[in-house]
């Protein structure tokens, strides 16, 4: 995994409640064996008028010329609800997006975002109201610090606004280093067998 | 002296037994104790494991089967479509390299991951039981801690048999009294997502109690925790009682002779505390509920048999009001319409939710009873019936319920997820209107431009024949 420590990028707003999995990578498109191939689709059924993705659909943010370069997503409440699928995340990455802003994500995507490395914030409904109005006509770059947890950006006035947001400690540490958490987890075998030893049978 | 502990809720019982390391730096880890896998978010977990050069720490532990993107008309690997199979030959060779049992095609045990493992025993209650595959909830009905997992911990769980996991909140669901006659599970679970949106749940492992689901079935226990993901909870828990313990003693993988009388006493404990304390509460009483369609485009958006379609102006969330404009639109709904007038062209009666036994049998009731009118599937209705497993195909044959089906117009399919996800050839077309006895309804679910509604299996059968919703009990 990549590490990551600062991030500063176009953001795109994305003004829909409950983005779903199935929106964001529909299920034709995960019947692959490797890891790479999804970016392509992503937001398929909103992001092109033909089932086969040849006629991109104009209306959505994504095609918009001026925001070909984003690589922060902002998004409304309940995001990447649904389904456990980590395809919906790689296919975001794919894409080029290194964070995601909501004010509220399912629990499932949330942690499948933390474990390739693409940074999931979640900020207050009022902060991502500000946001939101800031990101039209693609006119909002934000930095993200993750080292003191902090999201800023300069508004029209010059003046420089940062929220803060909560990340778990761990996550945290495994995002900024790149941990390998199969190996960190490998090197407590002994912890792991001691607590096997002392299971009931039947478990 | 007596140590007095503090009163525990069932999650933190199933935690505090399987918690491995807490330090303070470290994201909880905690055992795994079985793992089911299927071949389409596995693929990618196996490849790393090479990469790496590991192996699976416990292939007994892991089971696999194949069910999300199979032929539902072939047990023929290449009926599945190119990418499919690919999917599903890539499974098999995994399963071999890495020492994992498979259920493949056609093999007797073959199944919907979550119909499976309950059925050969391979969930018990007190265990943590995981899968790449967000209704992994179903097996919470037997008491066990389960939830759906990304392809980044599938691997995690394969090299150490362990995951790390941050605590949830807990959130009690009471359901008072007694249902009415013909209120099924998924009425039940329908009307509790209705209560919270589609989001309540989130952040929360969910306990559902009160008398009208001590009432249920085991089968029926599936149906409510399978829903737990889709008002955003983590899992969902039903306390093991004795219809826990009957429905598991005897199946092919659960304990034997001294182990069983073992567990079984160990599984006693696993209720929540009298006194303990839930960080929410929710009742719902359940003479109140009614059989459920939804109308919208999340399980939240539904509503009673015998309303209407709602209005924008029935919501004050802004939120909420917005997101009923877009469903009405996108489901070409009009607000005020009775629900009982709304017409469908396709019937799906299978998935997770709604593929066991008695769902079947419960359909096919609904379906015996409009036979004797002499009364058959609309020409213009295309129905399927998808068997959870090839066990419950099986039954559902012995007991003549294939031909009740098939006298009646429902084409009887093989074993598999189906339409629910529609990854397979069973997919609807644009401006299709289902009913659907599966578990979601989102924008392009079942098919893109489709349309979906999700109902019990007797209101799938009825809408079939009638050719629209209809109120079973009026």
């Amino acid at each position: 995994m990549e590490k990551f420590t600062t991030h500063t990028g176009l953001v795109v707003p994305l003004d829909i409640a409950n983005v779903d999995t199935d929106q964001i990578i529909p299920k034709q498109f995960l019947q692959k064996t490797e890891r790479v191939g999804f970016g392509v689709h992503l937001f398929h059924d909103s992001r092109y008028l033909d089932h086969s993705g040849k006629k991109p659909n104009p209306e959505f943010i994504l095609n918009k010329v001026e925001y070909k370069d984003t690589s922060i997503l902002l998004a409304r409440e309940n995001f990447g609800c649904g389904s456990s699928r980590e395809h919906a995340p790689w296919a975001l990455e794919e894409y080029g997006f290194k964070v995601i802003i909501a004010p509220s994500f399912a629990d499932i995507f949330y942690g499948n975002c933390i474990n390739i490395g693409l940074l999931p914030i979640q900020l207050s409904e009022n902060e991502i109201e500000q946001l939101f109005s800031q990101a039209q006509g693609a006119k909002l770059r934000l930095t993200v610090e993750l080292a003191n947890n902090n999201v800023s950006f300069i508004n029209e006035s010059g003046v420089k606004v940062s929220f803060t947001f909560e990340l778990g400690v761990f996550q945290k540490y495994c995002l900024e280093e790149g941990v390998d958490s199969v190996g960190w987890t490998l090197n407590k075998l002994d912890t792991i067998e001691a607590f096997e030893a002392k299971m009931p049978s039947w478990q | 002296m007596t140590i007095k502990t503090l009163p525990q809720t069932l999650y933190e019982k199933l935690w505090q037994t399987h918690l491995v390391e807490e330090k303070e730096d470290e994201t909880p880890l905690l055992y795994v104790d079985r793992h089911l896998i299927h071949e389409v978010t596995s693929p990618q977990a196996f490849a790393n494991l090479r990469f790496h050069n590991r192996s699976v720490r416990h292939p007994e532990r892991t089971i696999a089967t194949m069910d999300h993107n199979i032929s539902t008309r072939s047990i023929e690997i290449d009926a599945a479509g190119e990418g499919a199979a690919n999917q599903l030959r890539a499974l098999e060779k995994n399963c071999k390299d890495f020492g994992i049992q498979l259920f493949g095609m056609g093999h007797k045990n073959q199944g919907i991951a979550h119909v499976m493992g309950p059925e050969l025993g391979l969930t018990l209650p007190g265990t943590i039981i995981v899968c790449g595959d967000s209704h992994t909830a179903t097996h919470g009905a037997f008491g066990a801690l389960a939830f759906g997992i990304g392809t980044s911990e599938v691997e995690h769980v394969f090299a150490t048999q362990t995951l790390r996991q941050t605590k949830a909140k807990t959130m009690k669901i009471v359901v008072k009294g007694h249902v009415g006659k013909g209120i099924s599970a998924k009425d039940i679970i329908l009307s509790i997502i209705g209560k919270t949106g589609s989001a309540g749940a989130t952040g929360y492992v969910v306990e559902y109690c009160g008398e009208a689901i001590e009432a249920l079935s085991m089968e029926e226990r599936m149906t409510v925790c399978n829903m737990s993901i889709e008002f955003g909870a983590k899992a969902g828990l039903v306390a093991p009682d004795q219809t826990t313990f009957d429905y598991v003693e005897g199946r092919d993988y659960a304990p034997k002779g001294d182990i069983w009388l073992q567990a079984v006493n160990d599984w006693k404990q696993l209720k929540s505390d009298d006194d303990a304390v839930f960080d929410s509460t929710i009742t719902l009483d359940a003479k109140d509920i009614k059989a459920q369609v939804t109308w919208g485009t999340n399980p939240g958006q539904v509503i009673s048999i015998d309303s209407t379609v709602p209005s924008p102006d029935d919501f004050n969330d802004p939120v909420e009001k917005e997101s009923c404009v877009n469903a009405l639109a996108y489901m070409d709904l009009i607000a005020g319409t009775k629900i009982t007038e709304i017409s469908v062209n396709k019937v799906f009666i299978g998935s997770c939710t709604n593929s066991r036994i008695e769902d079947l049998r419960a359909a096919a009731n609904v379906v015996k009873e409009y036979a004797a009118k002499g009364q058959r599937v609309q020409s213009s209705i295309d129905a399927i019936v998808v068997p959870g497993s090839y066990r419950v195909k099986e039954q559902a044959e012995s007991e003549g319920l294939d031909k009740v089906f098939s006298d009646a117009g429902f084409e009887w399919r093989l074993p598999g997820c189906s339409m629910c996800l529609g990854m397979n050839d069973d997919v609807l077309d644009e401006g299709d209107r289902c009913a659907s006895t599966s578990n979601r309804n989102f924008e392009g679910r079942q098919g893109r431009g489709s349309r979906t509604h999700l109902v019990s299996p007797e209101m799938a059968a009825a809408a079939a024949i009638a050719g629209h919703f209809v109120d079973l009990n009026a």
